[in-house]
Order: structure tokens, then sequence, then C-alpha cells
């Protein structure tokens, strides 16, 4: 994985040094809180409903051993022992005093990490598919294209007040695993008559307002990425409304102009910005790549002992096919039944530092659905690494599963939050656990956002849920058919919400209707675009 | 039209200044009021407005003020990047909410010229002027002083 050379290194003591004097600055009163707060949101630090939150970026969602154990120690040593892994592949700490966040801004860059830009109106920790570098399917590894644009938009001068924040993902196969068109610039790497390139869509996003982006560019060469990501971030800088925070999002944009109009104008700005000579020089993404270059990989056993029922189960649910057949990627559930999807405690995460070190080649990886993943396990090991993440309580066979519910904090922590997701998530599992239908009813992505922010991203949902609030009470909308992956699509709502005794009745209900009407290999998803919204809405209003 | 000179900052409230020339005190006037004028020297942008209307008049400008009305408003940022790529090589003057945190950005794009709205603390503004030992992304001041990107540095033979 990359490692930071001087320059890195010294960029990020810069910004240490620079947010302890706006720190400073702003305790000595010289900054209002209104000009500090988009300063220290550009250091991931949020103010939440009963304490300051610090998002810790991991650029891609790729981290090694010791920034793993870095985590746990800054959960002890600032939080209450735990972290919360997010949908951005990023980590955050609930509890944190606004007087610690230089140290553990410090701490971090002892690791080569930081919380640089995980907040405020600029462009985003980038994200990627998680499988990056392990998956059978890639066409390259997508994880240099997302270092070379993590540089390129860290400290960006003319895009770090923009109309509202920009997230990106890249991804290089046909399966998308980032929800790539879901973000405000999805990039795929591709691979035309031999080249490599990158297809660029742009104007997706969750939201109050759910879009799905268009594809802007079908081929975009590799010595003219950084090119064309700053001449579609121009257009927004310069075009982007910012007469209303609610339609200042690049999908907006994108929407009001159309597709068509918004490309030209990137088109006409790229062609100028290829004149001025904005790209990093050839060499420079050569040279990240060495850095991901793939381990050692040696053959052995491609098949596992089955003679342990719960072991083979956890294999066929949990793991995922590598490039290498003696291999494959382990997915780590952070979605125990009953438990709070996305968190880790301290010694959880030291586990899967040891874990990381001994059996994935020193190579950890967060992933969007709130899990944590061993990219690259000799399938001779599986049984040692199943039996330690059993023991410390992350070893549930859930993966892709209704009980690997996707979560935003919620009215627990957020104050954005109208209705609180995570005891729904908790109690979800928990029955479905308890039921014994997980297996039953195989892939069924269950999201649960707090309010129409879609933090939990229930518009991508096969079964989505959205808290709102209804004359002072907690009240759950569902919806169907949703899903962020390659099939993308956006739920839609069922009819009127349920209290949440009743929504999960109503999740239990759209279920059975599945399980009743489904032909043989069809996934609820796939059932549902068949038959359709009525018979579930039937079933549950009729 | 009223009287032209209320648009402008004038020299005294420019508190930041990293040129040798003498400062620009002329009529300052509305992107609008440049293009019609044959003789304007001096003109403001404004956010909304777009900055590539005045390529076709750079010869005759000494002076453009890009007004930042509030801090969070970053299209004055592109502005000033537009008119340096275009060969823009008079005054740069941002002017407005203009704060300690964006000087080195702004200083990036190509402002050469600082008028705060509140005077700023000196101490600060140098320790913000400074952030930067060494940058990413090639930006205005690549074209203006040759500053090279860190990606460059590490190619270097």
């Amino acid at each position: 994985m990359y490692q930071y050379d001087s320059y890195d290194q010294t960029m990020v003591d810069a910004r240490v040094e620079e947010f302890r004097d706006q720190a400073r600055r702003r305790l000595e009163g010289k900054l209002t809180e209104d000009q500090f707060k988009p300063l220290r949101l550009m250091n991931g630090l949020y103010l939440q409903l009963h304490a300051y939150m610090l998002r810790v970026a991991i650029p891609y969602g790729t981290l090694n051993a010791r920034q793993m154990e870095a985590l746990a120690d800054i959960a002890e040593k600032y939080d209450r022992g735990y972290g919360h892994f997010t949908t951005r592949q990023n980590i955050q700490y609930n509890w944190i005093k606004l007087e610690d966040a230089a140290d553990i801004l410090a701490d971090l860059s002892r690791v080569e990490m930081h919380a640089i830009q995980t907040s405020g109106n600029c462009i985003r920790n980038i994200s990627s598919d998680h499988f990056a570098g392990a998956a059978a399917d890639e066409v390259a590894d997508p994880r240099p294209y997302a270092e070379l644009m993590r540089q390129w938009s860290s400290f960006h001068p003319e895009f770090s007040y923009l109309p509202r924040k920009f997230k990106i993902a890249v991804i290089a196969s046909e399966k998308d695993r980032a929800a790539m068109r879901l973000h405000d610039i999805g990039i795929r790497i591709v691979k035309r008559d031999g080249e490599v390139g990158a297809q660029f869509y742009a104007g997706g996003g969750m939201g109050r307002t759910p879009m799905i982006a268009p594809l802007i560019r079908d081929f975009v060469p590799l010595d003219q990425l950084i090119t064309y990501a700053e001449a579609a971030l121009r257009v927004y800088n310069r075009y982007g409304r910012r007469d209303n925070k609610y339609k200042a999002r690049i999908k907006i944009l994108v929407h009001e102009l159309g597709a068509a109009e918004y490309t030209r104008q990137v088109e006409e700005e790229f062609a100028h910005l290829l004149s001025v000579g904005v790209e990093p020089p050839r060499e420079e993404l050569a040279r990240i790549a060495e850095y991901f270059a793939d381990p050692a990989f040696t053959d052995g056993p491609k098949t596992i002992d089955r003679s342990d029922p719960d072991f083979a189960l956890w294999v066929d649910r949990n793991t995922h096919r590598h490039k290498h057949d003696a291999y494959v990627s382990a997915v780590i559930s952070l979605k125990p039944a009953g438990g709070i999807p996305g968190d880790a405690t301290a010694a959880q995460m030291r586990v899967v530092a040891r874990l990381a070190r001994d059996y994935s080649f020193d190579e950890l990886r967060v992933m969007h659905t709130q899990n944590l993943l061993l990219p690259h396990v000799r399938i001779a090991d599986l049984h040692a690494v199943w039996g330690a993440l059993d023991a410390a309580g992350m070893g549930a066979p859930n993966m892709d599963t209704i009980e690997d519910i996707i979560a935003c904090p919620g009215l627990d922590y957020c104050s954005l939050a109208n209705a609180r997701s995570i005891p729904l998530a908790q109690r979800i599992s928990e029955r479905f656990a308890a039921n014994g239908r997980t297996g039953e009813l195989g892939e069924l992505k269950l999201k649960i956002s707090g309010c129409i922010n879609a933090c939990g991203h229930h518009h991508a949902g096969h079964i989505g849920i959205l808290g709102v609030d209804k004359k002072g009470k907690e009240n759950f909308q569902l919806s169907l058919g949703g899903s962020e992956a390659e099939d993308v699509s956006l739920a839609k709502i069922t009819g009127p919400g349920f209290d949440e005794d009743g929504v999960i009745a109503a999740v239990e209900k759209v279920t059975d209707v599945y399980l009743a009407s489904r032909t043989d290999g069809e996934r609820f998803l796939d059932t549902y675009r068949r038959i359709g919204m009525e018979p579930f809405k039937e079933a549950l209003y009729g | 039209m009223g009287n032209a000179r209320d648009l402008g900052t004038s020299p005294d409230e420019v508190q930041f200044r990293f040129r040798d020339d003498e400062p620009a005190d002329h009529a300052t006037v509305t992107v609008d009021a440049c293009c019609d004028q044959t003789n304007a020297t001096a003109v403001r942008i404004e956010p909304g407005d777009d900055a590539r209307v005045l390529l076709p008049f750079l010869g005759r400008l000494a002076l453009v003020e890009v007004n930042f009305p509030t801090f969070g408003d970053g299209r004055g940022y592109s502005a000033a990047r537009i008119l340096r790529e275009a060969g823009y090589a008079g005054e740069l003057r941002a002017v407005g909410a203009v704060l300690i945190d964006q000087l080195s950005h702004m200083r990036r794009c190509g402002f050469d010229s600082f008028a705060p709205d509140k005077r700023l603390d000196a101490d600060d503004a140098a320790r913000a002027f400074a952030t930067w030992d060494n940058v990413y992304q090639s930006a205005a001041d690549a074209m203006q002083s040759g500053r090279r990107t860190i990606a460059e540095k590490r190619h270097e033979a």
C-alpha cells in the first residue's frame, strides 16, 4: 500500500500545525464560531448532539495493522474505547473534546493518517472498491488513481470553498462495489483497445434529492485524468448553486443544465486546461502504482475442510473470490445480531490488526457496508482467521444478508436526525437472526437513514427505511427496489409510514411476499423488479 | 451612473501586496461597464460575474478586484485563476471577506494584493502566507513564478 515520502509527511504535519494555530485563534477570540466552523470541518471535526465528533480519513479504505492499532489507541485515549466505521470507508469517534483534537491529529500523522477534508464544502476523502487489488474481475487496481486524486484534491487552492461537499469514488470493474454512480463524480477505470483510461460519471448522489450520475465521458486518457477532474470541478465551482444549500450539490447543476450541456462546458474547460498544463508528470502515476504491486502470493490449497458447518457457512457467506486461486478476501462482520452497525471496540481493532499482520500481508480495508476486510487470506489460513474473529465477536456469517444492515448514527448521536436508526437496526438483525430466515432470504441489502440526508443510503437499499418526524413522533417510511451496485436504481416508497414496531413487521411482510413469489435464483431485488410494487403494497396495506 | 470611485478599494485599504509597481489607483467599474467603456483600466468582479468576458480587455486593465462578499463563496478563486491562465499580469486584488485562513489559497490562485474588510493580524497573516512549503497542484503560482509541484520535484532528473 501507499507510503508517505517526506513531502506527504510534511504536508500532513503542516496541516496539524495550521489547525493548532486555528484552534488557538478561536480560543483567543480572533475567529468567530462562524469563521472557525468551516476550518474545523475541513479537519473532520463536527459538533454533534452530545460532543464533538472527529472523522478520520482512511483513503480508499486501505490501511495497515499499525494504523489500525493507532485507531484503537485513539479510541481508548480520547474516546470511550470504540470507534464507528462509516459508509465512506472512514472512522468516526463520537465523544471527542475540542481541546484534544490537535493532539489526535498529531497522533494520526505519526502513522501517516489525517482527518483532512473528511468534512466541509471541499473534495472529500476518495472512496474505492473494498476488494481493490484483490478482486478477480478488476481491469487494474483502482487505488493508484485514487491516490493520485487524493494528492491533487488535498488543500486544493481553487476548490476549498465549493458550493457544497464533493465526493469521488474510483472503481475498476464492471461490478460496482462502491456505489460509484451515487457520487458527485464516479470514475471507472476501463480498458479500450488495450489502453487504460477513465470513464467519468457526474452528478449522482443520495440526500434529499437522490440522483444517478449520467456518463459524461466514456474515456479520459490516463495522462489527462487530473486535468479532466479539474475541468469538471471548475464548472461546478463557478456555476453550482449557492443560493440554497439544499440545491447546491453538483447533481442539481447537472440536472438543471442537463447532462449534455454540463458535459459541453466541461469539455470546453478541459480543452483550455490542457493548454495550461495542470497534469502531474506521467511518472508520478507509475511511482504511486509501485506501492500497490501485488504481494508475494504463493500457491496452496484451493478448498476448505467443510466438516465444521459453522466454519463452512462463514466461508460461503463472508469470503470473496480472489485473483489468486489459493486466496480469498475475508469479510470481518461488524454486524453481530443486535449490535450497532459499524462499531468496533479498541480490543476488536487490535485483533483485526493482528490478523492482518499474520494472514493478510499487513493489509486491511474498510468496506462501505461498515464492515472490515482482510483482502488477501490464504484459503489454508481461513479456519484460523475465522476462529479468531468468532472469538472476538466479529464472525457473524452475514455479508450482504438482511442482518448486514447499513445504518447512519441517527438520533442517538446526530444533530440533524429525526429518528433513531441504530435501535431499529439492532431489533431487525435480532429478529431475523432469531427466526432463522437470514439464509433463506439470501442477498438482501437493508439500509436505514435517520433523516432525509440519507447517510444510511436508504435510497439504495433493496429495502430502505427512512426515519422522519411526524408530529413529534418517530415515523418510518419503507421503500423497495434500490441498488447501489452496477444495476443501480433508486428505491420507491411503499406508502404511509409506520412506527418502530410497525416497520419491523412491515419488513417481515415484504420478505414473506418475496419468499412466496420468487422463482429459482431470484434475489429479493430481482423479484421486486419482476412483480412490481403492488403485491408488496397489498400485503402491507391491503 | 453614480460615482465610479465608490466601487473600488483605495490603495490605503490594501494590507498586503506582492508587487513592485505602484498600486493602481483607478476608477473601478463593474464588469458590464468595463465591457462597454473602452478606457476603463480597473474593474471589480462580483461572484456571479463571468471572468472570461474580460479576456478581450486584459491588455488595458491595470487592476482587477475580486470581491468576496462572504468567505465561503469560492467562485472568486476560479475567477482569479482564469485571469492568470489568460495571461493577465496586472494587479489582482482580493477584497471583502478576506480572512487569515483563505490567504494561502488566494495567493496560489494568483491574487497578489489583499484588501480585507477588517485588517488582519500581521503575524497571523505572515504565518498563513507561509503555510505550505510545497504544493500538490499546479495553480497560478506555477505560471507566475514557476513554482514546481511536489510531483514535479519527485521526478526531477
